[in-house]
């Protein structure tokens, strides 16, 4: 390998804030991630609340209806894009590789470009709050609200290029878990014996890559119509806007798969766990998850049945959509099956786990529901949805993710959570998500539209519409509950050992935290859940306790880690900067005239060719230098 | 879980478990997703296809004359990068030279072609991306081929540029071009996609949509 | 599973050294001529008015055999590890599928 002159050298800060700037290290990375995706969760709580107090009583006035619509778009997008995704990305980023018994990803550099293209977007959309253009068109931005008559100002080019910015992040981790997946397992760890969590990332990663350039063409397209006066949403040209729904959907659908698959999978691993036993029908499982996968692509128009597509079009996907059930419900009575005649322990992840499954069965029946097209024809566009979506969304992936986060809390740190709050926020959690979202199932069936800053009394809506904002209110003090737990125990909790749960997978046969390499040497795979097959097996021959490998530092010494760079943190800055000054590259002004802002055009490009150039050193810049010992593990 | 000798992980050297290259495996998920990406853009083209009220059509600019040699250019550059490969394989680091750069220059030539054609639209059919559904469908997905083929030609010059340093490209190194022929082929199909659907077709007056338009 | 992937693992292990098995340059030129034959008929066939609707799946035969010789002989798919063709051609086939759906939802179900 030959050496490029570097002009600036590689990083080597092992601690500080550049260590974290350049590190490519999957357990820092996955920190760094499920940190800011929770900051950002809960900033989108508080924009929640708001929602729920002005919401409280009838006819309040506590938020302009301007401002209540920049609050529903900002916390749908800000749970779903920059809550849910990223937190699930964290468990990517500090899960798998351990899971398939790897040092690192695949593309080390590559993670490390998708987090802080990911914190770019984050910034992007959040600092809209700050200039007052935070984006109003909800979530899913229909045409032609989202259009330059309809909707002038840089709002909704900030939601565009947020979700471009994010998109990149999001491909980029992806590509990096498709290949790590395939291609790092240790040896002996076929397909059918990765753990179920290690299965479902890689299928949300090949759904991500194939659904994210659906919506990144979608964008492009309004942001084209939005800045140069093209036509593709135009109705006065000829244009459909129901084309937005169609692709927006195309994305969408399995972007809600995205969301909940690799939920599926953090649950599907702690249940046996809990359980001691192993899962039950694994194949079943696995097969279930690629079948949702598969048959996610074909569902897309039942959130179009009002559209009028026709009575063929809507039944086509009223049925795909009644089908794409029965997958799910075979996850489900695999997860009964796993527990039926274990011996249980109901730790606090496993009653996130459990939460998760009776939750996420609710919200199924109630998607089940909308199925029926005549059915959802009357729930369309009322608090049915929004009752439907959080038990799926807040009680499905949110309850799994905190599930994930309690499991993992004592590998990541090395220290043990305090059960007692942690049980404490379950509570407060499974009881405030049942008082906040089951109303809305009454409110929407008496006709309360989503998505209005107020309402009249008498209508039959004002004392759930109360009890919604006093569950949300429990909602908030059992997240405070949970920071201030994770907080007090990441510096001072009981140490936790390298195996407190008796784990089955691999990740629990190394130290905790585990060190920089991982593994001190890959483990050969055997079986399925090989971890505790390996105890079992030292059991039987009577050796000496079981002990995670590898708790001396010095083991690792002949290790060979890729090393930090600095480059993956300047292309994801040119892309941030890049990014804002494309959204006001173009004013239009009331009459429709359009007028090039050549300062954002400055910075535009400033942006790219400081992305462009970075991307060059990037490419020219070995993963290991090739001195001697340049490579290992820093001690 | 009986240990593994010889897990170091080092360099590109290291064993992986289908066998495969890391590099070239994320290429093809990065070309499967890329479908995604066109197949959008050739969706939103057809859906509009004759849809459009005013301005010009496909039939009052298309020259398919013209349009077939860029195309038979561009696939040409396809053999070229094949045989650059070949060569580079071979060990013919001179051969590997001339047919990169031919490919390049190819590429090029397409990109011209492209631009004069794009400027032929406008001036002499009035057709801008601001015209009608067809301009802005049509100069979308044309623009993003286009600057696929752009990156592709930027590429294709970084590693001939890098070949003339010493040990720039070697033949054990011949991953570096694959991936980047591999790149340049995808490009090449998606172009042979949109000759015939928006070319061909868009000239051809019976295709389905077609029918629906006259009622408009 | 595993036993096929360990001795697939053996068998690629040289994969990307040297492509042995791959065609020459001689095979890459064939390919070459029948990719500027089929554009030549494809653009030949387009003056045809006689073929009227026929001339749609022709068109379309024949770019499809244009898009199988670039994949299978330049992209090398037919002589590459068949993960390669599984990533590509599930990416293909959902792509082909929405298209194909779109048009369906737009064109034919609404009128
Ligand atoms: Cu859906």
């Amino acid at each position: 390998m030959t050496t490029i002159p570097l002009a600036i050298p590689r990083p080597v800060h092992p601690t500080g804030i550049w260590s974290w700037i350049t590190t490519i290290d999957h357990k820092r990375i996955g920190i760094l991630y499920g940190v800011t995706a929770f900051l950002m969760f809960f900033s989108g709580g508080i924009e929640a609340l708001l929602i729920r107090i002005q919401l409280a009583r009838p006819e309040q006035n506590l938020i302009t209806p301007e401002i209540f619509n920049q609050l529903f778009t900002m916390h749908a997008t800000t749970m779903i894009f920059l809550g849910v995704m990223p937190l699930s990305a964290a468990f990517f980023n500090f899960v798998v590789p351990l899971q398939i018994g790897a040092r690192d990803v695949a593309f080390p550099r590559l993670n490390a470009f998708s987090y802080w293209t990911f914190l770019g977007g984050a910034l992007i959309l959040k600092m809209s709050w700050l200039t007052g253009s935070a984006p109003n068109g909800g979530w899913f931005g229909y045409s032609p609200l989202t259009g330059i008559t309809y909707n002038p100002g840089h709002g909704i080019d900030v939601w565009i290029l947020s979700l471009q910015v994010l998109g990149i992040a999001s491909l980029a981790a992806s590509f990096n878990f498709i290949v790590t997946i395939l291609n790092m397992r240790a040896p002996g760890m076929g397909l059918m014996r990765m753990p179920l969590f290690t299965w479902m990332t890689l299928v949300t990663a090949i759904l991500l890559v194939l659904a994210f350039p659906v919506i990144t063409v979608a964008l492009i397209e309004l942001f084209f119509d939005r800045a140069f006066g093209m036509n593709f949403f135009n109705v006065a040209a000829g244009a459909n806007a129901v084309l937005w729904q169609h692709l927006f959907w195309v994305f969408g659908h399995p972007e809600v798969y995205i969301l909940i698959l690799p939920a599926m999978g953090i649950v599907s691993d702690i249940i046996p766990v809990f359980s001691r036993k192993p899962l039950f029908g694994y194949g079943t499982v696995v097969l279930a998850g690629v079948i949702i996968a598969f048959m996610g692509w074909m569902v897309w128009s039942h959130h179009m049945f009002t559209v009028g597509l026709g009575p063929v079009a809507n039944s086509v996907f009223a049925v795909t959509t009644m089908m794409i059930a029965v997958p799910t419900g075979i996850k489900v009575f695999n997860w009964m099956g796993t527990m039926w005649g274990g011996s249980l322990s109901f730790k606090t992840p496993m009653l996130f786990a459990l939460g998760f499954v009776t939750m996420f069965v609710i919200g199924g029946i109630s998607g089940v529901m909308h199925a029926i097209a005549p059915s959802d024809a009357q729930q369309q566009d009322t608090y049915f949805i929004v009752a439907h979506i959080h038990y799926v969304l807040f009680g499905g992936a949110i309850f799994a993710i905190l599930a994930g986060v309690y499991y993992w809390f004592p590998k990541l740190t090395g220290r043990m959570y305090d059960e007692k709050q942690g049980q404490m926020h379950f509570w407060l959690m499974f009881i405030g998500q049942n008082i906040t979202f089951f109303p809305m199932h009454f409110t929407g069936l008496n006709g309360m539209p989503r998505r209005i800053y107020s309402y009249y009394g008498g209508l039959g809506w004002d004392f759930w519409n109360l009890v919604s904002t006093l569950g949300a209110l429990i909602l908030a003090v059992g997240f405070l509950i949970f920071i201030y737990n994770m907080a007090k125990s990441w510096r001072k909790g009981e140490v936790a050992g390298s195996d407190p749960w008796d784990g089955r997978t691999l990740e629990w046969s190394i130290p905790s935290p585990p060190p920089e390499y991982n593994f001190v040497e890959i483990p050969h795979v055997e079986d399925r859940d090989d971890w505790w097959e390996e105890k079992q097996r030292r059991r039987e021959r009577r050796a000496v306790p079981v002990v995670a490998g590898g708790s001396d530092a010095d083991e690792g010494h002949d290790i060979h880690l890729p090393q930090p760079s600095y480059w993956p943190f300047f292309v994801s800055l040119g892309l941030f900067i890049g990014g804002m000054g494309l959204i006001y590259l173009m004013n239009v002004d009331a009459d429709g005239i359009r007028t090039l802002n050549w300062a954002a055009l400055t910075v535009t490009v400033a942006g790219l060719f400081m992305g462009v150039v970075s991307v060059y050193r990037w490419s020219f810049e070995p993963v290991n230098d090739p001195e001697p010992d340049g490579g290992h593990a820093a001690h | 879980m009986a240990n593994a000798t010889a897990a170091v992980t080092h360099g590109e050297h290291e064993p992986t478990t289908t066998g495969l290259d890391h590099r070239k495996l994320l290429m093809w998920a990065f070309l499967g997703s890329d479908c995604m990406f066109f197949g959008t853009l050739i969706a939103t083209y057809l859906v509009y296809k004759n849809k459009s009220i005013e301005g010009a059509l496909p039939i009052d600019v298309f020259d398919i004359p013209v349009t077939s040699v860029s195309t038979f250019v561009l696939l040409m550059s396809s053999m070229s990068m094949v045989m650059a490969y070949a060569w580079l394989t071979r060990g013919n680091l001179k051969a590997f030279r001339i047919w990169l750069a031919s490919t390049a220059i190819m590429g090029a030539t397409f990109l011209a072609f492209q631009m004069f054609e794009f400027r032929d639209f406008a001036v002499h059919g009035q057709l801008t991306p601001r015209t009608n559904l067809f301009g802005s469908t049509f100069f979308t997905l044309t623009g993003f081929h286009g600057a696929h083929v752009t990156l592709g030609v930027v590429w294709l010059l970084s590693i001939l540029f890098h070949s003339f340093r010493k040990g720039g490209v070697t033949p054990e190194k011949n991953l570096d071009v694959d991936l980047a022929a591999l790149y340049w082929h995808f490009v090449d199909i998606v172009w042979i996609v949109i000759f015939t659907v928006v070319y061909l077709f868009g000239v051809f007056e019976g295709f389905p949509g077609a029918a629906v338009s006259t009622g408009h | 599973m595993s036993q096929q992937e360990e001795t697939r693992v053996e068998e690629s292990q040289d994969a990307h050294s040297v492509h042995t098995g791959h065609p020459t340059p001689a095979t890459y030129f064939k390919v070459a001529m029948a990719l500027s034959i089929l554009t030549a008929i494809e653009v030949g066939i387009f003056y045809i008015t006689a073929l009227s609707y026929a001339i749609i799946p022709i068109l379309a035969i024949l770019s499809i055999g244009k898009f199988a010789l670039v994949v299978m002989y330049y992209m090398h798919l037919k002589f590459d590890h068949p993960i390669f063709s599984g990533m590509f051609f599930f990416g293909m086939f959902v792509a082909t599928g929405v298209i194909f759906a779109l048009m369906a939802l737009f064109s034919w179900f609404l009128i």
